[in-house]
């Protein structure tokens, strides 16, 4: 069974250093010029209808599929380079990885302005729009796969990295026979995760209203929350019929096979049961098409990319690459200029908020906090002795796991409408109501790992536990909870990110022609971009970031080396 | 006078941990000659891997010159490759492919590329599991793929770091045979193989010169040249008289107790690095030597009895003779009255024995009066690790802490918080 591994939280030091406050700095920074790029756009615009008939569905979740697999494509690729760049780095530690720490707790909706209005500011309002969506559906993507792969990138056991020296293995050769080997099953299953995030995201990347400004594109997730807004309770069944149908294909199609395919790159010298088994894959293998795409195609590119790379590789052994110290220093001396501008013209449009305003900022934040603490709990509660019930029985895993797995990908956001229909009539309304939205964005993470925990549990020590006649709570106190601890650390270090941004989502919902909104700070972002209140939303953004990277540094690393150093079973 | 091959003037390779420097090699000056097997012999930590991987490039040295062919060395030699003791194969490519991608990556076109492949599988006895992967075969099989991966494109230095290590006996045996046959047969271009090992016996199997190593810091200390002629019998007794030559290096003498003990932390001089050995290994030599008539055995014969490797073997013997168990003079081991008189004691008995001699180390005294001064009679494990990177590299200070541990425990002088890591006096026991 995989392991569900996100990414590993880089080696802790200091909790916070000087190089964070730099990469803080700079994308509060990035964040300042994009909404002040935002103020061109067209103050007006309104976008296409979108049809409710079920015919238009097809078409629809064609288009919304091609934006997935687009925004997926820039994910993939900015995950290789940023990746190999920062395992490349001496800037790695200070630098690189506190920088993609920042960028994953940025919430999406703080980039939807920044996106659409900045791109849509210089570019015709549809190619922009569309650049937009694709852009936050990458937002929702591009992070933990690059995780995975600078993970997998500094693993690389020394041994293979000394031969694929000596062996002279460069450039492509060494992507196409070490690293990309090494890391494909993570990468595979990070790629799962990202598109299940971006599924959960896509009614709000392809829908959305600035002020007057109306955006919307054909497809799925537009298709979802129109049907939402007008109360279309028949339209939303469809549509949610087929975003399911579409993430079962999906699976069996794709990822299904692919898992199949890479069982190859397992790691360890024996032969492992368990294996990703798919009906798919073997109908692929045996087909012709398949393997005349590889003879015609990809093996005579294979052969162009190997003589490319030993041709740039002649020319690279003479190239001397050292930078001088002068270059180095003009060069830092330009970049902190321009940051250093930068951040007081940010600061200067964060002052122009009014100091009341921070009030409730503050007052969300809390109450945001609390909603996440109370979304995890409720979490842990009912998955972890799901997850060791299941973890614990082989066979019930089996069919389980599948079943658990296309659950967890079907994006919650499609079915807060037809939650909140039902539940704001509780006691609480919506504030309680927000909590069981943002479980649903995070309870997830923390099953897929109790069960990854519980099956990870030695046979020897199940049996020994069973013959010293342990009572139950013996047997959880002694063996279950240490040995689920450290799954159940990284399961919480994602469900709790997950759980802030879905609270952009779930505290400030629109169904039915209503608009129901609670105390917090994913509400007063949505809220301030609706309303196209920038100063706003820029002050909020970075509270949460600040909040989120802190409650990281703070709380989940400590817990996470906690976990590394004590409970690892070995 | 012709060229050497392979020349290494005054290497030197020093870590940086904070602000300490520590010497892991210091000023080795070395030749490789056309035609030549040369092995580095040396315990464990002596630096012998990283010479090997200086040697290839693949590291580049604080200070000192590499030349090949008398050029100065620039990034990994092509024209060497190294065959590794943990294999290193792509776990995801086929036996044929393991070997072909050492091919690609030198151009080689791809029809060639399998010829020259199955070809040298063929000569290593691999044919018919081309289509296999690594890990369905055996170490033995493991590290042939290793060999022809290595020998496939041609090098004409071969490297061998440990490459018979991680093999049971048998195949170990087998391989080297197989090595040898092929390197004296003059059936491959080798111009010459560079061996490091811990392995005496193997070392003198092998090389027809012998470079000696010692650590802290690494260095080498002489050089044996083997005359002996191929195929070279381990029971012939001029070979037995070198591996006894060759183990009364390694072991040196027992020297007089200061000199053996070294000093304690903050004291001038140095700190005496604790072999890493547990107590049963010490105490399982120690009963070996009791049954030896008159308490006194050659080393060889020793590791040979006891089917223990000669590294571990010369550990072991160095913790012994640290604690004035065992005496060492010229290759022989023998027992002293103590170390009689733990042998033959009782689990309690040997418990206090092995407590009376740690109390007589210099960092035991010193970590024990360090304990009976401190509040409540604990002290973070924190304080003596620091104390211990002072005078080790940060790996090393690690073990050095453990053993630490280790010994002491075992001797119940201290007792150790693996969850909190806190050493603590246990308190006296009042008599019952």
């Amino acid at each position: 069974m995989p392991v569900i591994k996100l990414f590993r939280p880089a080696r802790p030091h200091r909790p916070v250093g000087l190089g964070d406050l730099v990469v803080f700095l700079v994308v509060a920074v990035l964040i300042y010029a994009g909404v002040r790029l935002a103020f061109r756009a067209p103050a007006y615009v309104q976008g296409p209808e979108i049809s409710l008939s079920p015919a238009a569905l097809p078409w629809y979740a064609f288009l919304s599929t091609l934006r997935m697999l687009a925004a997926y494509v820039l994910s993939l690729a900015f995950s290789l380079v940023y990746g190999y760049k920062a395992a490349r780095s001496r800037y790695a530690e200070i630098f690189f990885l506190p920088l993609l720490d920042v960028l994953q707790s940025v919430p999406i909706l703080s980039f939807l302005p920044v996106a659409v209005l900045a791109l849509t500011a210089f570019l015709p309002e549809r190619l922009g729009v569309e650049l937009a969506a694709i852009f936050l559906i990458f937002t929702s993507q591009a992070w933990n796969l690059t995780f995975a792969w600078y993970q997998s990138l500094i693993t690389i056991p020394q041994e293979l990295r000394e031969a694929s020296a000596i062996f002279r293995l460069r450039s492509y050769l060494r992507l196409r026979f070490l690293e990309l080997p090494f890391a494909a099953i993570q990468l595979i299953w990070n790629s799962m995760m990202s598109w299940a995030g971006g599924w959960f995201f896509l009614m709000a990347s392809e829908m959305f209203t600035v002020g007057a400004r109306d955006y919307r594109l054909p497809g799925l997730g537009s298709y979802l929350q129109e049907a939402a807004y007008l109360g279309d309770t028949r339209a939303l069944a469809w549509g949610l019929v087929t975003l399911i149908f579409l993430i079962v294909l999906l699976d069996q199609l794709v990822w299904r096979p692919l898992l199949a395919w890479a069982e190859r790159f397992k790691l360890e010298m024996v032969e492992s049961e368990g294996k990703t088994s798919s009906w798919f894959y073997k109908v692929l293998r045996g087909s012709v098409l398949w393997s005349s795409l590889w003879q015609r195609v990809l093996g005579p590119l294979d052969q162009r990319l190997l003589a490319w790379s030993l041709r740039k590789k002649a020319l690279g052994e003479t190239e001397g690459k050292r930078r001088s110290r002068l270059q180095f220093y003009v060069l830092t001396g330009i970049l902190g200029g321009a940051l250093a501008l930068g951040v007081a013209w940010a600061a200067r449009f964060l002052l122009s908020l009014p100091a009341s305003q921070w009030i409730p900022i503050f007052e969300g934040a809390g109450a945001t906090m609390l909603r996440v603490i109370l979304a995890l709990l409720l979490s842990a509660l009912w998955t972890i002795p799901v997850g060791v019930l299941v973890g614990l029985n082989p066979r019930a895993a089996s069919w389980i796991q599948p079943v658990v797995q296309i659950a967890a990908s079907i994006p919650a956001t499609a079915l807060f409408p037809v939650l909140v229909m039902g539940l704001v009539h509780l006691p609480g309304g919506l504030n309680l109501a927000a909590v069981l939205l943002m479980l649903t964005g995070s309870q997830w993470y923390i099953l897929f790992n109790a069960i990854a925990g519980a099956r990870a549990i030695p046979q020897d020590l199940k049996y020994t536990a069973r013959l010293m006649g342990l009572s139950r709570w013996q047997r959880w106190k002694i063996l279950y909870f240490p040995a689920l601890f450290p799954y159940l650390v990284t399961g919480a270090i994602t469900a709790s990110g997950g759980a802030w941004n879905a609270s952009i989502v779930a505290e400030y919902v629109t169904f039915g022609g209503q608009t129901l909104y609670t105390v917090g700070l994913g509400a007063i972002i949505a809220q301030a971009t609706e309303r196209g209140y920038y100063p706003l939303l820029f002050a909020a953004t970075l509270t949460m970031i600040t909040l989120v990277v802190a409650i990281n540094r703070l709380l989940w690393r400590r817990l996470y080396r906690v976990a590394e150093e004590r409970f690892k079973l070995e | 006078m012709a060229e050497h091959l392979l020349e290494l003037r005054n290497v030197s390779q020093v870590y940086r941990s904070g602000d300490r420097e520590f010497l892991a090699l210091k000023d080795v000056s070395l030749t490789l000659d056309e035609g030549e097997f040369l092995v580095l012999l040396g315990p464990s930590g002596c630096g012998k891997s990283t010479l090997l991987r200086i040697a290839t490039g693949l590291q580049r040295p604080t200070s000192g010159e590499v030349l090949y062919r008398g050029e100065p060395l620039k990034g990994v030699n092509p024209k060497a490759t190294i065959v590794f003791q943990t294999f290193a194969l792509f776990p995801w490519l086929t036996v044929l492919e393991n070997v072909e991608v050492a091919l690609a990556a030198r151009g080689v076109p791809p029809e060639e590329r399998r010829r020259r492949a199955l070809e040298i599988l063929d000569r290593v006895g691999l044919d018919g599991f081309e289509g296999a992967y690594p890990r369905e075969l055996s170490g033995g099989m493991r590290q042939k793929v290793g060999f022809a991966r290595a020998m496939v494109v041609e090098p004409e230095l071969l490297c061998l770091d440990e490459p018979f290590s991680a093999l049971d006996v048998l195949s170990a045996a087998a391989l080297r045979g197989e090595l040898l046959e092929l390197w004296l047969s003059g059936k491959i271009p080798t111009k010459a193989i560079l061996m490091v090992t811990h392995n005496i016996e193997e070392a003198v199997l092998l090389g027809d010169r012998i470079v000696v190593m010692e650590k802290n810091p690494g260095r080498i200390v002489t050089e044996v040249r083997v005359s002996l002629p191929h195929p070279r019998n381990a029971n012939d007794p001029s070979f037995r008289a070198l591996v006894d030559e060759v183990y009364a290096m390694l072991a040196g003498e027992t020297q007089p107790e200061a000199v053996e003990l070294g000093s304690a932390p903050g004291e001038p001089g140095k700190l005496r690095a604790l072999p890493n050995i547990s107590v049963a290994s010490m105490a399982g030599l120690l009963e070996a030597l009791a049954a030896t008539p008159g308490g006194r055995q050659d080393l060889y014969k020793l590791a040979d009895e006891l089917g223990v490797d000669s590294d571990h073997l010369l550990r072991t013997v160095e913790a012994l003779e640290l604690l004035g168990f065992v005496t060492v003079a010229k290759g022989d081991v023998a027992l002293t009255p103590l170390g009689e008189t733990f042998a033959e004691a009782g689990i309690l008995a040997r418990k206090e024995i092995f407590a009376a001699r740690l109390r007589r180390l210099p960092i035991f005294r010193w970590l024990l009066e360090l304990l009976e001064a401190a509040e409540g009679r604990r002290l973070r494990g924190e304080v003596v690790r620091r104390a211990l990177e002072l005078e080790f590299p940060p790996p090393e200070a690690e073990k050095q802490f453990q053993v630490i541990v280790n010994w002491g425990r075992y001797a119940e002088l201290f007792a150790y918080d693996d969850s909190t890591g806190v050493l603590y006096l246990e308190p006296v026991p009042t008599s019952a």
